[in-house]
C-alpha cells in the first residue's frame, strides 16, 4: 500500500481552484487523493498513514523559485545543488529553476542532465535546470535549447549577464518559441552599468559609489518587450526593480505581448538607504532603489503587472563579502528568508492577502515556466508548502541550510516561517516544534 | 582620554560644524611650529602610526608625515601596490596584521570608497582618511577650510565655487559637506558629465559656465582633471575643457573683486588653471600645503586624546594626551 500522509485542520489556501477554507489535505503516494472538510475520516482506516497537525496554519500549494544560483558545478565551496535544495525545502519551496551560470555553464544537454541527478540525489525539493541562451554565456552563438529541453531544462537565460546583442535576442526568443519556453531576461545595458555598485542617486554621488541608473535595467526592458512582440516568443523579465519597468511591462501586457515578469524580496522590501556604511549584504544587481520603486513594485506585485516573486538566491562565500564594497559581488541569499519577507512587507500591511501570496509564488511560477506544481486538486503532485503566517523570528543566518550567509536580514524579526515543505508526497523539511 | 572627534576621522559629512571649528582652531598654534628651527615637539612620542597608502601620491603622504614626525610619532609608511583585491591580501587581512602590531593610529589612502570606515570598522586604532576613492579626502577638505578662513577671517557667508570633475573628486565632497557646516556659500562648476546626477540635492548652487562662476564667487577650488576621464569618454577633449572650463587670468580679470585660488594638487596648468593664475597674486596653493602639515597635526594631536585647550602648551613640552 502507498504511503499516505493526512494534513489535517489546517487552513488550505489553494488560488488554482479558488480555495480558501478549513480543509484536510490526504495524500497518497506522491499524490494529493482528497481536499475537504470530511477527509480526515473517511481517512481514518489507512494503515501506516501518517498525520501532521496543520491547525493554524496555512496548507499551501508548495512555493516554487523559477530564479535561483545553486553555484554547482564550479563553486561549490559557496552552494551545492544539495544543500541549495535542502535550503529551499526549509523556506517552504517545493522545487527551484537553477540559473546556468555555473562553471562551467550550463550550456547543453549533458550539463543539464548533471543539474538533474544531482537535483535527484539531493532528495529536497525538486531543481529543474535552466540552460544558457548562448554558448558560455558569451553572447555569440546560440546554445541547443532542442538537446538542452529534451534532457530536462525548462527555460533559458544568460542570467548575471545581459544579452547584449539584440539580434541574438531576438533570435533566442525565436527559437526558444519551437520548444515552448520562456526566455529568462537579465536586463542591464551594458554601457550604462558596468563598474556601477549600486543605484544612481543621491546616496551613490554621497557614498562616491559609482551609480547604475535605472534605464540601464528599463531601456533592456523595453528592448526585449518589443522583440517579444516582433517574434510571439515568450520573454520573461528577471528580478524587476525600478518603476519605470513596471510601467513598460504595464505598457506590454496592455498589447497581449507575451511579457511575463519577476520581482525579487529584496527589491519589495528595501531601498538604497541599506547601502549607508558600505554594507556590502546589500550589494546586488540590479541595486537596491528607491523608496518610490519598493511602492511602485509592490503594487505590481498586487495588481498582476509582476506575475510572480523569485528570489535571485545567490551565495557567496564570506571572504568574497567581505571587502570593499566596490569590489565585492552581488547578490543574496533569499531562498530561507523569502516567504517571510514577502509576509512581513507584503501581506502584514494589507497590500496583499494570503491567497495573492500563494498565487505569486505557486501557482503563477508553475503557470509562467509551465512546470508541475501549483496546485492541490486531486491528482495533483503532492509538492505541499505549510506555513504560520504569524509566526515571527529572529533571522539567524549561522542557522540556515544553504551555505552562504550573505543576507542584509540578519538579525531582524520578521514575520511567517515554513513548518513543513513536502515533495512528491513525502516529508523534506520539519521545522522542529 | 577625550573624544572630541571619536575614533576617527573618516569624512567631513559625519562632523558638525563645532567638530571642524574644533579642529582648524587646534591647527592654528601647531602653524607655528613648522616656522621653528627645530620642528619638533615631543606630543605623540612613544605612538606608532602607519602610514597605509593603496594609491600613489606624494603631497599627501609627506605632509602627514611631516605632522608625524614633528609631533615625534613612530612612523612607518606602507606603499601596498594596487587594489588589495587583484594581488595579495584582502584589507582585512591588513588590518589584522596591523591591530595584531598594536599599533595606535592608521592613515589611509585607497582607491575604494568606504576603505577607511571598512578599516576602522574591524580594528581599535585610530583610523584617519587619507582619501577614499571618489569618496572623501577629510583632510585636504579642512587644509582648504583654514586657508580660506585664515584670507577672509571667517568662513560663514563666503561664497566658495568647486570647479571641475565634481563627479569623481573626493576632495569635492569634503569640501561640499565642510563648507556648507560652516556657513559657506557653495557652488560647484563643471561639464553635467562630470557632475553627478543628484547634484541639486547636496545643497550646492550649479554653474554651468565657469564665467558665471567667477562673477559670483569669493574663491574658486579648482579640481585636477584627470586625463582618464577624456579617456573613459566624459569630455572630449582636454584642449576643450580648457576652453570652456580653464581659469585663466582673462576670465578673472573680468570679475568685478579679487577671487582666492585654491587648487588641491597636482596641478595640470593649462588644462583646469592656466599658469599664470597658478602663480599669480591671489593664488593660496602653496598655503594650502603649509597649512595642510598643521591641519594634519591637529588631527593626530586630538585623534590621540590631546585635549583641544591645551594645544598651545602641547607645543611646548610634553603636553597631556
Amino acid at each position: 500500500m502507498s504511503r499516505s500522509i493526512l494534513l489535517t485542520g489546517g487552513r488550505v489556501v489553494d488560488p488554482s481552484q479558488s480555495m480558501d477554507e478549513r480543509a484536510d489535505v490526504l495524500i497518497v503516494g506522491e499524490r494529493v487523493e482528497a481536499v475537504g472538510a470530511r477527509v480526515a475520516g473517511d481517512a481514518a482506516h489507512r494503515e501506516g498513514m501518517e498525520t501532521i497537525d496543520c491547525s493554524g496554519l496555512v496548507v499551501s500549494p508548495g512555493f516554487i523559485d523559477v530564479h535561483c544560483h545553486l553555484r554547482e558545478p564550479g563553486r561549490e565551496e559557496v552552494e551545492t545543488i544539495a544543500s541549495g535544495a535542502r535550503a529551499a525545502a526549509a523556506g517552504g519551496f517545493t522545487a527551484v529553476c537553477a540559473m546556468p551560470n555555473t562553471d562551467p555553464v550550463t550550456d547543453n544537454q549533458a550539463a543539464v542532465g548533471f543539474i538533474l541527478r544531482q537535483g535527484a540525489i539531493a532528495d529536497a525539493a525538486r531543481v529543474y535546470p535552466i540552460g544558457a541562451i548562448s554558448v558560455g554565456q558569451r553572447g555569440e552563438a546560440l546554445a541547443e535549447f532542442g538537446e538542452m529541453v529534451a534532457a530536462g531544462a525548462v527555460a533559458v537565460s544568460d542570467d548575471g549577464k545581459p544579452v547584449v546583442s539584440a539580434h541574438l535576442m531576438r533570435t533566442a526568443l525565436e527559437y526558444a518559441r519551437t520548444f515552448g519556453i520562456p526566455v529568462a531576461d537579465h536586463c542591464e545595458e551594458p554601457t550604462l552599468a558596468t563598474g556601477g555598485a549600486m543605484n544612481e542617486g543621491l546616496i551613490s554621488a554621497r557614498l562616491g559609489l559609482k551609480g547604475i541608473p535605472a534605464e540601464a535595467e528599463e531601456i533592456m526592458a523595453i528592448r526585449d518587450i518589443l522583440l517579444a512582440r516582433r517574434t510571439g516568443g515568450h520573454i520573461h523579465l528577471c528580478h524587476m526593480s525600478t518603476r519605470g519597468s513596471v510601467e513598460l511591462i504595464r505598457w506590454g501586457k496592455d498589447r497581449n505581448i507575451n511579457v511575463t515578469a519577476e520581482v525579487c524580496p529584496h527589491h519589495i522590501s528595501l531601498t538604497e538607504d541599506a547601502v549607508e556604511g558600505y554594507d556590502t549584504n546589500a550589494k546586488m544587481n540590479p541595486p537596491l532603489r528607491t523608496a518610490d520603486d519598493v511602492a511602485a513594485l509592490q503594487e505590481a506585485v498586487r495588481d498582476g503587472t509582476i506575475d510572480l516573486i523569485a528570489t535571485d538566491h545567490a551565495p557567496h562565500h564570506y571572504d568574497e563579502k567581505e571587502r570593499e564594497f566596490a569590489d565585492a559581488p552581488n547578490g543574496i541569499i533569499g531562498l530561507e528568508t523569502a516567504l517571510a519577507v514577502n509576509i512581513t512587507w507584503l501581506v502584514a500591511p494589507g497590500i496583499i492577502d494570503v491567497p495573492l501570496l500563494i498565487e505569486r509564488m505557486s501557482c503563477a511560477p508553475a503557470r509562467v515556466f509551465k512546470l508541475p506544481g501549483g496546485s492541490l486538486r486531486r491528482g495533483a503532485l503532492a509538492d505541499v508548502t505549510v506555513f504560520d503566517p504569524d509566526a515571527k523570528w529572529l533571522v539567524e543566518p549561522k542557522r540556515f541550510r544553504s551555505k552562504g550567509r550573505n543576507t542584509p536580514y540578519a538579525g531582524q524579526t520578521l514575520q511567517g516561517r515554513t513548518r513543513c515543505t513536502i515533495v512528491g508526497g513525502r516529508v523534506a523539511y520539519r521545522a522542529d516544534a | 582620554m577625550t573624544h572630541a572627534l571619536g575614533k576617527d576621522l573618516l569624512g567631513l559629512e559625519p562632523l558638525s560644524g563645532e567638530q571642524i571649528k574644533l579642529i582648524l582652531d587646534t591647527a592654528e598654534p601647531f602653524k607655528e611650529i613648522s616656522e621653528r628651527a627645530i620642528k619638533k615637539v615631543p606630543t605623540l612620542r612613544g605612538a606608532t602610526i602607519v602610514n597605509l597608502f593603496f594609491e600613489a601620491s606624494t603631497r599627501t603622504r609627506v605632509s602627514f608625515e611631516f605632522a608625524e614626525k614633528r609631533l615625534s610619532a613612530d612612523t612607518v609608511n606602507v606603499a601596498a601596490s594596487g587594489s588589495s583585491v587583484s594581488k595579495g591580501e584582502t584589507l582585512v587581512d591588513t588590518a589584522r596584521n596591523l591591530e595584531a602590531m598594536r599599533i595606535d593610529m592608521v592613515v589611509i589612502r585607497h582607491g575604494a570608497s568606504g576603505a577607511a570606515q571598512f578599516l576602522a570598522e574591524r580594528i581599535e586604532s585610530n583610523v584617519i582618511n587619507a582619501g577614499d576613492g571618489t569618496h572623501e579626502h577629510p583632510t585636504q577638505g579642512l587644509l582648504d577650510l583654514l586657508t580660506l578662513r585664515d584670507h577672509f577671517k571667517r568662513l560663514a557667508g563666503v561664497k566658495v565655487c568647486i570647479v571641475g570633475d565634481v563627479l569623481h573628486s573626493r576632495v569635492a565632497r569634503s569640501n561640499i559637506w565642510g563648507l556648507t557646516k560652516m556657513g559657506a556659500e557653495v557652488a560647484v562648476c563643471g561639464p553635467r558629465s562630470l557632475l553627478p546626477n543628484a547634484i541639486n540635492e547636496m545643497g550646492v548652487t550649479v554653474f554651468n559656465r565657469v564665467e558665471e562662476a567667477i562673477e559670483w564667487a569669493d574663491a574658486l577650488n579648482i579640481l585636477r582633471l584627470q586625463l582618464e576621464r577624456m579617456h573613459a569618454g566624459y569630455i572630449p577633449s582636454l584642449r576643450e575643457y580648457n576652453r570652456v572650463f580653464g581659469v585663466s587670468r582673462e576670465r578673472l580679470d573680468r570679475a568685478k573683486r579679487d577671487i582666492l585660488i585654491l587648487h588641491p594638487g597636482p596641478m595640470n596648468r593649462g588644462v583646469e588653471i592656466d599658469s599664470d593664475v597658478a602663480d599669480g597674486p591671489f593664488s593660496v596653493i602653496l598655503d594650502q600645503v603649509t597649512n595642510g602639515v598643521a591641519v594634519r597635526m591637529a588631527i593626530l594631536y586630538l585623534l590621540s586624546g590631546g585635549k583641544p585647550e591645551l594645544a598651545e602648551s602641547a607645543k611646548k613640552g610634553g603636553g597631556d594626551r
